[in-house]
């Protein structure tokens, strides 16, 4: 069984974006970037379920500027066999991330594409559910636990108020959740492997998808700023300041 | 112009943040409709007849709609979806799961987690776990959104009338089918909509240390949280946490309590009226949040607090 793993370059999550001052963006030059944090998860499930004999082949996918290519070497650091990127300078917009997949999912014919739930850039939550919908197949978003046996794949998801699990024909769109695993540590002979393993670079035009993004950025800016509070001396103080001054209790 | 919201709900009751997404709709201007699909959602499309300001209520009631599944809630929000210029889900486990399948099946973007309405084509939404507020407007014929309900006051559950429709439901996609359930039973309000919520990270130190909180949530009538690393950890269940990627709460009080206050957890409660912080590192990142910062001992200060209140 194939696996398609999509993973995005995103500024990595230990830095504190900062606001453009043309409100146009966020400054993203000179920020260390890293593979989106889950999909990273992603990865490290599809890896399991090759090494438990359930996927012979984990293809890795991503969709962006030419960089992603470093990406593409750490999925195939964690795991993944083979590599494709469809680059571009275009921003991309989740709706044309999922036609992209979708193309590259009609050619390659996984029987699970396993995708990180959100991007933690601009945090859409779209494109697992998305790709699932152009190609009508099922979905499992949010995972916390993947099984797969006998054409099926069988998930608990985090849903509001605990967990829910659901049955899947495959082929199946799965998007991973904190909990679903801790991805391991990639190490240097498997960093350099990776550097052996195929990557292809394909465009936009070549899968014939139009990418034009479909909503327009008109402004960026800072969230308002909560102002900076005190310190108490005691909880006796605390209660003071609870039920005099802010009156919540 | 009207507008459609998907309503989330246990089929008996709409849930809480269906209203705060009814509020979002009526700020488009237009006739709001709710569409309640589910099985035996009698007592829900009943509810949702009275919110104020609701024009008309869609029922869908069918076996397939029973635990909503996200391939067919899709189809049947497809199913009704022409006509509508906007159709609006909370951004809920529930909303997240089913509006992308809707907008990418009509070639639509979809806006997620909206926090304001600029105008019927112009929405804020926070980016990089709200460090940065995006305006974006949108081109398409149809805007598929999910609403951030801690943006949106809660709409009146009474006052209206509306008339209930009932639509034929779809049938079965045959592709999913749902397994089971373990949904934690509390007394405890919702806490996404709780008044107050006493959440616990690292500091905690353990599941069975996690419990010194409940008295304190007793106390405040609060809804239990924590922080990833504290559901990391194995301290608390999944669904109690609150930052980025987990629950987004605004609550009149948040009080945190052993918590250091990454960047995704913070995006998750910052917008709480007032911020208690208890955290015995005086360093800790959440005191540049907090309106009231006491560094002490959580063991020692949680209990005193308790007893204070």
């Amino acid at each position: 069984m194939k696996v398609l793993v999509p993973v995005k370059r995103v500024v990595d999550y230990n830095v504190k974006v900062r606001v453009k001052s043309d409100q146009t963006g966020v400054d993203i030059a000179n920020v260390k970037m890293s593979m989106n944090p889950f999909d990273e998860i992603a990865v490290e499930e599809a890896t399991r379920l090759k090494e438990k004999g359930v996927a012979s082949e984990i293809l890795a996918v991503s969709c962006g500027v030419a960089q992603c290519q470093e990406t593409l070497r750490t999925a195939m650091a964690i795991g993944a066999d083979r590599a494709i990127l469809v680059e571009t300078q275009q921003e991309l917009q989740p709706l044309a991330v999922a036609k992209l997949l979708k193309a590259l999912v009609d050619k390659e014919q996984p029987q699970l594409v396993i995708l990180g739930k959100q991007a933690i850039d601009d945090d859409a939550n779209q494109t697992g559910q998305m790709l699932a919908a152009l190609l009508d197949w099922p979905q499992a978003t949010f995972a916390s636990k993947v099984e797969v046996a006998d054409g099926k794949a069988t998930v608990t998801r985090e849903v509001d108020g605990g967990l829910e699990t659901v049955a899947l024909s495959l082929p199946a769109i799965v998007t991973t959740d904190l909990r679903l695993n801790e991805p391991r540590y990639v190490t240097l002979p498997n960093i350099m492997k990776a550097k052996k393993k195929p990557l292809e670079t394909v465009k936009p035009e070549d899968l014939g998808v139009d990418v034009t993004p479909r909503l327009k950025t008109l402004k960026v800016a800072e969230p308002p700023a909560r102002k900076a509070g005190v310190k108490v001396a005691d909880v006796a103080e605390l209660v003071g300041k609870l039920k005099n001054e802010a009156k919540v209790v | 112009m009207a507008i459609l919201v998907v309503a989330e709900h246990d089929n008996a009751h709409l849930r809480a943040a269906t209203l705060n997404t009814i509020t979002a709709a009526q700020r488009l201007g237009g006739d709001v409709h709710v569409l309640v699909a589910g099985a035996g959602v009698g007592g829900a499309a009943q509810a949702a007849s009275q919110v104020a300001g609701v024009a008309k209520v869609l029922s869908a009631d069918g076996p397939a709609l029973a635990d909503g599944l996200a391939e067919n809630v899709a189809a049947q929000v497809l199913a009704v979806a022409q006509g509508y210029s906007h159709i609006l889900f909370p951004a809920t486990a529930y909303g997240k799961n089913v509006a992308p399948r809707v907008a990418a099946k009509l070639d639509v973007a979809q806006i997620s987690d909206i926090i304001g309405i600029d105008s019927a084509d112009t929405f804020e939404r926070p980016i990089y776990a709200g460090n940065a507020i995006a305006t974006v407007q949108s081109a398409d014929a149809v805007k598929v959104i999910t609403v951030r309900t801690t943006a949106f006051d809660a709409a009146a559950a009474t006052g209206g009338s509306a008339p209930v429709e009932s639509l034929s439901a779809v049938g079965d996609g045959g592709k999913s089918s749902f397994v089971g359930r373990e949904v934690a039973k509390s007394d405890r309000p919702e806490l996404t909509a709780a008044k107050a919520v006493v959440s616990g990270g690292r500091g905690m130190g353990s599941a069975e240390n996690f419990k010194l909180l409940e008295p304190l949530a007793d106390k405040l009538g609060a809804a239990m949280g924590a922080s990833r690393a504290a559901v990391d950890a194995g301290y608390a269940p999944n669904d109690w946490q609150v930052g980025q990627t987990g629950k987004i709460v605004a609550p009149q009080l948040y009080v945190a309590v052993g918590i250091s206050g990454a960047i995704q957890h913070l995006a998750g409660m910052k917008d709480s009226k007032v911020i208690v912080a208890i955290n015995k590192d005086a360093e800790a990142p959440i005191f540049g949040v907090a309106d009231y910062g006491l560094v002490a001992d959580l063991f020692t200060a949680v209990p005193e607090l308790t007893k204070a209140l």
